[in-house]
């Protein structure tokens, strides 16, 4: 199935929690989802006959400026098609439903997502730092991060 | 070395001959190195090709022994992190003397490529535990390894043991609650 | 409250009659610098928690402040075993993104050292696996052979292990002129290592006791942990991104794509993963050896490029199937010649996150093989 059609199904389905669908070149396609309905469109992309997406290639965070995003990018092993899907959050309040139970590959993307991004995932067993040593301060691939003087009684530059 | 020139020639008067015994004691140190078995990344993959037959480590002397209190040297191959660096100096302190450090490669010489904008990466371990010969590269050559190696050899012979073990004891009675 | 203080909660509430044990980050059998806490009940392993980031190198903090070309070094250090496959899906969505087609000479010759650093990784792979379990002389033969592809390398580019060798449209360096007659050497070498290799190691007894029935890893449940590589083919699916999704020009060699059988124990288990690995070094020798036949003698190595890389507005998602999996790329560009975003999809910290469901219920000794079944590079784990 190509992307558009996947869109115009999700739409029919979900209706408004379906925000947008971008194909300006020479970017790959993306659908934007609204956050609170992530849970459900991700179980039927995954459960649905038409669209058996079984496969999470890789779940980013990024930092968009004045919000947090979350970008999922997904492949079917039987109907060999692909789609993309992106949430956004505010930046004050970064938090996004997790997928981990629906694939249980994105535990440790969700946790490194958090760990350098600060964003919180709801519903995820153990969202602890899963890159940094538990004990560091602050989210290091954030625009506006400080990197710290010492860390330990180390010199950190 | 005047032990080993001999060594072809027949004896004269008996076979004895004449050394200092720190002389002695260097040689058999300096030729039987035994490393702490330690690699962490890339510079560890060099390392292993060196271990491998075409190389041959062996030939130094050297075995690896994966329990720091039987080993005489460790070799810091590869990024040395935040993370790691507490369990280094953890290491390091459970070795007992005499002991020295070879840093290889240049991101344990100085932080490497990651030296700008690693929040991450101690640039040098030269930063926590006292380094005694460096090896540099990006990965190193098997062949800068072994001059490495030979330097450290060259340094331990040359080293007057029994005034450092004199001076160690004299520090901790010092320093002794 | 900060996350020490969740661990240490966790920790109180288990079974006083089992014992917590720590495996690494010091230790000779991890791979590279992890630390497993296993926890056992007498010798069997009930639960598995790794714990990462000891070499956490702030590569995607490096990438938002170099410029394109100057990423390239940083990539080869991620899977540092196999670098020039981790080069090719990172030049691959630059040139994508800009448009650049390359010579054809270029796909050839990308094609030869990538399968070759296969080889190179598959060699690593099973001589590692075969000192987990005790055996020390395939070690030396690999080792022995490893040397051969990296003197080749070392002609071609300057460098053994890490290569900067891939440009944008093309690479550093030509060939030089005996490159083909080298490959071919080295190719008869490989194939008759491998044959002693297999009555050694692979057909013995003892191995086949050790390795077969443990680490079984059921299809659907790979597919869920999104493994991919010799991982997911052992589990039996046959899935490889040089024939499903084709990339460069695969789609003009005849190669086969090895899946586990459960030959020698159970579908899935660590002997099936080791020997996809066997498999895929013999398919490897198969297309370079076409490689080289089809390879036009003239052309240029380099398309013609803008002397400053900039990559139009957008984000793109490339990946290749590397030895140890699919090695993705996902890059956000503003329009300026430095990247807005880099993440690396490494293969191994995808593959590495299975660990704890497969070895609960196996014996702590199995544990080690287990994780050299899975063939890891800390590298690519941490970044």
């Amino acid at each position: 199935m190509l992307p558009n059609e996947i869109y115009n199904n999700l739409k029919t389905e979900f209706g408004d929690a379906i925000i947008e669908y971008n194909d300006a070149q020479p970017t790959d396609p993306f659908i934007l989802i609204s956050t609170d309905k992530l849970f459900d469109v991700c179980h039927t992309l995954r459960d649905n006959e038409e669209f058996l997406f079984d496969y999470l290639m890789c779940l980013s965070g990024m930092d968009l400026g004045d919000s947090m995003g979350v970008v999922y990018h997904l492949y079917s092993m039987t109907h060999k098609h692909k789609v993309v899907l992106k949430v956004s959050a505010p930046k004050s309040d970064p938090r996004v439903p997790s997928v981990e139970k629906i694939w249980r590959t994105a535990d440790w993307h969700e946790r490194e997502a958090y760990d350098l991004l600060g964003i919180q995932f709801e519903g995820h067993h153990n969202m602890i730092r899963i890159l940094c040593p538990y004990d560091w301060e602050g989210h290091p691939l954030r625009k506006d991060y400080k990197v710290p003087e010492f860390y330990h009684g180390m010199k950190v530059s | 070395m005047g032990l080993l020139n001999k060594l072809d020639d027949p004896f004269e008067g008996g076979g004895i001959v004449m050394g200092t015994v720190e002389d002695l004691l260097n040689w058999g140190r300096s030729k039987s190195d035994w490393y702490l078995h330690f690699g962490l990344a890339c510079c560890a993959i060099e390392f292993m090709s060196m271990n491998a037959s075409h190389f041959d480590f062996m030939r130094f002397g050297t075995i690896p022994r994966t329990s720091p209190r039987q080993a005489d040297f460790i070799m810091i191959t590869g990024t040395v992190t935040f993370k790691m660096a507490d369990r280094i100096k953890i290491l390091y302190e459970q070795m007992a003397e005499p002991k020295y450090v070879i840093s290889v490669g240049s991101c344990s010489n100085c932080g490497g490529p990651y030296w700008e904008h690693g929040y991450h990466v101690l640039k040098g371990i030269d930063r926590i535990i006292p380094v005694d010969v460096y090896i540099p590269g990006c990965p190193p050559r098997p062949e800068a390894f072994h001059e490495g190696m030979m330097q450290l050899q060259k340094k331990i012979s040359q080293q007057a043991i029994f005034n450092k073990r004199k001076k160690l004891k004299a520090e901790l009675k010092k320093n002794a609650i | 409250m900060n996350d020490k203080k969740i661990l240490e909660l966790e920790y109180s509430t288990h079974d006083s009659d089992r014992m917590r044990i720590n495996v690494g980050p010091q230790h000779p059998s991890t791979h590279g610098v992890l630390r497993l806490e296993v926890e056992i009940d007498g010798e069997i392993v009930t639960e598995v928690v790794p714990h990462l980031g000891y070499l956490h190198r702030s590569f995607e903090k490096h990438c938002e402040n170099m410029t394109y070309p100057q990423i390239t070094p940083y990539i080869d250090r991620m899977d540092y075993i196999s670098a020039m496959n981790n080069e090719w899906p990172y030049v691959m969505a630059l040139e994508k993104m800009m448009d650049i087609k390359v010579p054809e000479k270029v796909d050839y010759i990308r094609v030869i050292i990538a399968e070759l650093n296969r080889i190179a990784n598959h060699q690593i792979a099973v001589a590692t696996f075969g000192m987990d379990a005790g055996a020390f002389t395939p070690f030396l033969y690999f080792f022995r052979d490893r040397e051969y592809i990296l003197w080749i390398f070392e002609k071609l580019c300057g460098a053994r292990l890490l290569y900067n060798y891939f440009r944008v449209g093309g690479l550093s360096a030509d060939i030089y002129p005996t490159f083909k007659e080298e490959c071919l050497d080295v190719i008869k070498k490989v194939r008759k290592t491998n044959a002693e290799v297999m009555n050694l190691l692979i057909n013995n007894k003892i191995f086949l006791q050790r390795t077969t029935k443990i680490g079984i890893l059921p299809a659907d449940v790979a597919i869920n942990y999104a493994c991919s590589g010799p991982v997911l083919r052992g589990s039996g699916v046959k899935y490889d991104l040089r024939k499903d999704e084709t990339y460069s020009i695969y789609n003009k060699f005849d190669f086969d794509i090895p899946v586990g059988k459960g030959a020698a124990g159970i579908l899935g288990d660590c002997w099936d993963r080791n020997m996809v690995r066997m498999d895929e070094m013999e398919q490897s020798c198969k297309i370079i050896e076409q490689a080289l036949a089809q390879m036009p003698a003239e052309g240029d190595v380099k398309a013609a490029i803008p002397k400053k890389i900039k990559l139009p507005k957008g984000e793109v998602y490339m990946r290749a199937e590397g030895p140890k999996g699919d090695l993705g790329f996902y890059i956000v560009s503003n329009g300026s010649d430095k990247p807005e975003r880099v993440k690396a999809r490494g293969t191994s910290f995808v593959n590495l996150s299975v660990i704890p469901e497969i070895s609960k219920g196996y014996m702590f000794a199995d544990l080690i093989l287990i994780l050299g079944s899975i063939d890891i590079v800390l590298g690519e784990v941490d970044r």
